[in-house]
């Protein structure tokens, strides 16, 4: 990505795929809270929003797909790979960030309205199903040490079971909570990964959005004052000590 | 006689439990419904009924409808207090056995059980939108719902706002509909056509699928600003002591029922203008020299319209939100809610989850400080007014505090 911190090139461009479609559950969360820790290391940010009646362009930096109803979700896996945009800056190399309804979305195939196999974007490999009850509820996941990230703490509500084939490595192992079913919770490859914790997951988890942030710019990100990151810390702290670390 | 009896000790019941300090409405109903399954059925015989549901505007809308029609003369059964699924409806139809008329409030999640054991005159169809999504349905499996129960019960008349599209679609299976311009002030849960998924064409409040024959309905009745259309194209003058337009718009859709009650519109007008606050919402109370008002709102779209309501800076304003179950456990829709109108203004940030709301607010550059209680935020605000919004446990919560005399 010809992009960097340091030089102050071109703004990073975040791409938010069909928030008409897929944004159930106040995912604009994710777009600002990237943008937010974006521009306090001075880098300067656009923000695209994509309807599903508009083009999705190819070369945006940070692509984020939220959460939705079972219906939206079939219209919106149809009218992206009617597009063909979104895989598109996939290959070039884009960020591809997708929760809940998104995740199963990029995926290879994932349960309709009544539970049919529906036709995913392969963009990750991982594929869902319903499952016969909803996770519902506060969920804390580790993340893959490879990632450097914190451990996950959010909220999940769905009925879907994933399976992380042999393309995709889990993103975490589930401390408390459902995620994809199997113990582990969501996936990644590349620079593409999902996640069931739904709509703001980039609130309570900065070091996701860092990680994110560093994948597009391609370098390490200077720290954020740490004055500004004081709330989201203070909610973070508050939100894994309510949880709690079952046995 | 064996559902009088089962009235009778419903009665009793919720009689016991409000001397045990405790909400009487539901647990009379449940006592009732144990010893008749078929109680809210019985008690409905012989009674013109009406069910009022959607997101938001439940209680209000019921208790403006109950007003319009005192212009009947009639006994009303109402359940006043927002217990709005089979246990409240019951006890509220048991605590008025000669009513012959009831306007009853329903969870929009139980409206097609309460069709079937009510058989109403008229259903009310308010507007649909994500709300607590952590334990209700979708609201699109929610319209599909709505739209099976009235289709299987052509007999009853359904007022409905043509504004709202996952509300016309679901209320033109009906046999009969009137339907209300009430307009539509959150419009993120209907960019696509409910009957066909393409995207809806929109020009002011009038929609219209690009690709199936879905449109927005003609309407009988019009919300205009601060005016009533009626049928005859008469502009009527609302002046509601309720403030906003999210009561302008419930106070259409009440003047819709009372045209069915064979009420006419400055009539039912009169009465609905008597109305200063429901279910302690929009009261008024002083509390150390500051005149405090709640408002309450639990969802993105009613927190939308009640930040509309607010009155305008310098009043400073007190937001508070809460997560225990009857709030819905997940806090994400305060991203759907836009809290930019509130730059430049004194905000003061309360409830069980302010965290929640602080990072919320910092997201939008909105300043604030934080507070442990309603009183503290007074102290703060040093304002002769105080504006309160919070979501429902949090507004109950403030309401126990200054509800009270100083």
């Amino acid at each position: 990505m010809a992009n960097s911190p340091t030089h102050g090139w071109r703004p990073l461009r975040l791409v938010w795929v069909y928030p008409d479609l897929l944004s159930t559950y106040g995912d604009r969360g994710n777009v600002l809270v990237l943008e937010r820790r974006a521009r306090l290391r001075g880098m300067p940010v656009d923000v695209i929003e994509v309807n599903s009646d508009q083009h999705v362009p190819a070369d945006g930096d940070i692509y984020l797909m939220g959460g939705g109803e079972d219906l939206p979700q079939v219209l919106a896996a149809q009218r992206l790979a009617t597009d063909g945009g979104l895989p598109e800056a996939v290959r070039r190399g884009a960020v591809l960030f997708a929760v809940c309804a998104g995740y199963q979305v990029i995926g290879t195939e994932f349960g309709g309205a009544e539970g049919q196999p529906m036709p995913g974007l392969g963009l990750l490999d991982v594929s869902s199903v319903r499952g016969e009850r909803r996770g519902v509820g506060e969920i804390l996941a580790d993340v893959d040490p490879e990632l450097g990230v914190p451990r996950l703490t959010g909220f999940e509500n769905h009925q879907g079971v994933t399976k992380v084939g042999p393309e995709a490595k889990p993103l975490s192992r589930v401390v408390a909570g459902v995620g994809n079913g199997d113990g582990t919770e969501g996936a990644y490859a590349g620079r593409v990964l999902g996640t069931y914790l739904h709509g703001p997951a980039l609130v309570r988890n900065p070091g996701l959005a860092d990680l994110l942030l560093t994948w597009a710019v391609g370098q390490q990100l200077p720290p954020v004052p740490a004055q500004a990151e004081e709330l989201a810390l203070r909610l973070r702290e508050e939100r894994l000590a309510a949880v709690g670390t079952p046995q | 006689m064996r559902a009088r009896l089962a009235t009778t000790v419903g009665g009793a019941a919720a009689t016991v439990s409000r001397l045990a300090g405790r909400d009487g409405s539901v647990i009379g109903g449940v006592i009732g419904l144990r010893l008749e399954p078929d109680l809210l059925s019985l008690l409905s015989v012989g009674r013109q009924v009406i069910l009022v549901t959607g997101t938001n505007g439940k209680t209000t809308t019921t208790r403006l409808i109950s007003a319009a029609l005192a212009a009947t003369g009639q006994q009303i059964a109402s359940n006043v207090f927002g217990a709005n699924m089979e246990a409240g409806l019951t006890y509220a139809l048991s605590r008025a056995p000669d009513a012959p008329l009831a306007v009853l409030e329903t969870d929009e999640k139980y409206i097609p059980a309460m069709i079937k054991a009510t058989r109403p005159k008229v259903v009310v169809l308010l507007n649909l939108s994500r709300d607590q999504m952590d334990r209700a349905a979708e609201i699109w499996m929610l319209a599909r719902r709505w739209r099976e129960a009235l289709a299987a019960a052509p007999g009853t008349l359904v007022v409905a706002n043509a504004d709202d599209p996952l509300v016309a679609w679901a209320a033109s299976s009906a046999g009969a509909v009137t339907w209300v311009a009430a307009g539509q002030r959150w419009r993120e849960d209907s960019w696509c056509c409910p009957h066909c998924g393409a995207h809806l064409a929109r020009h002011g409040d009038d929609w219209s699928c690009r690709e199936c024959a879905n449109r927005r309905p003609p309407v009988r009745w019009t919300l205009q600003d601060d005016q009533v259309i009626d049928p005859a194209g008469r502009a009527l003058p609302l002046r509601l002591t309720l403030p906003g337009r999210a009561n302008a718009s419930n106070a259409v859709v009440a003047l819709a029922v009372a045209e069915a009650f064979g009420i006419d519109a400055p009539s039912a007008l009169a009465e609905m203008r008597t109305v200063a606050s429901v279910a302690g919402r929009y009261t008024q109370v002083q509390r150390h020299g500051t005149e405090v008002r709640l408002l309450l709102a639990k969802n993105p779209a009613g927190w939308l319209e009640a930040l509309d309501v607010m009155a305008p800076a310098p009043v400073p304003v007190l937001l508070a939100v809460n997560a225990q179950g009857p709030d819905g456990r997940d806090t994400s829709w305060l991203w759907d809610v836009d809290f930019r109108r509130l730059h430049g203004r004194t905000v003061l940030v309360g409830g069980e989850r302010r965290m929640d709301l602080a990072v919320r607010l910092e997201a939008d550059d909105v300043a604030f400080r934080l507070v442990d209680d309603i009183d503290q935020a007074i102290d703060l605000a040093r304002s002769p007014r105080l504006e309160v919004l919070a979501n429902y446990t949090a507004f109950q919560q403030y309401r126990a505090v200054v509800g009270r005399a100083e």
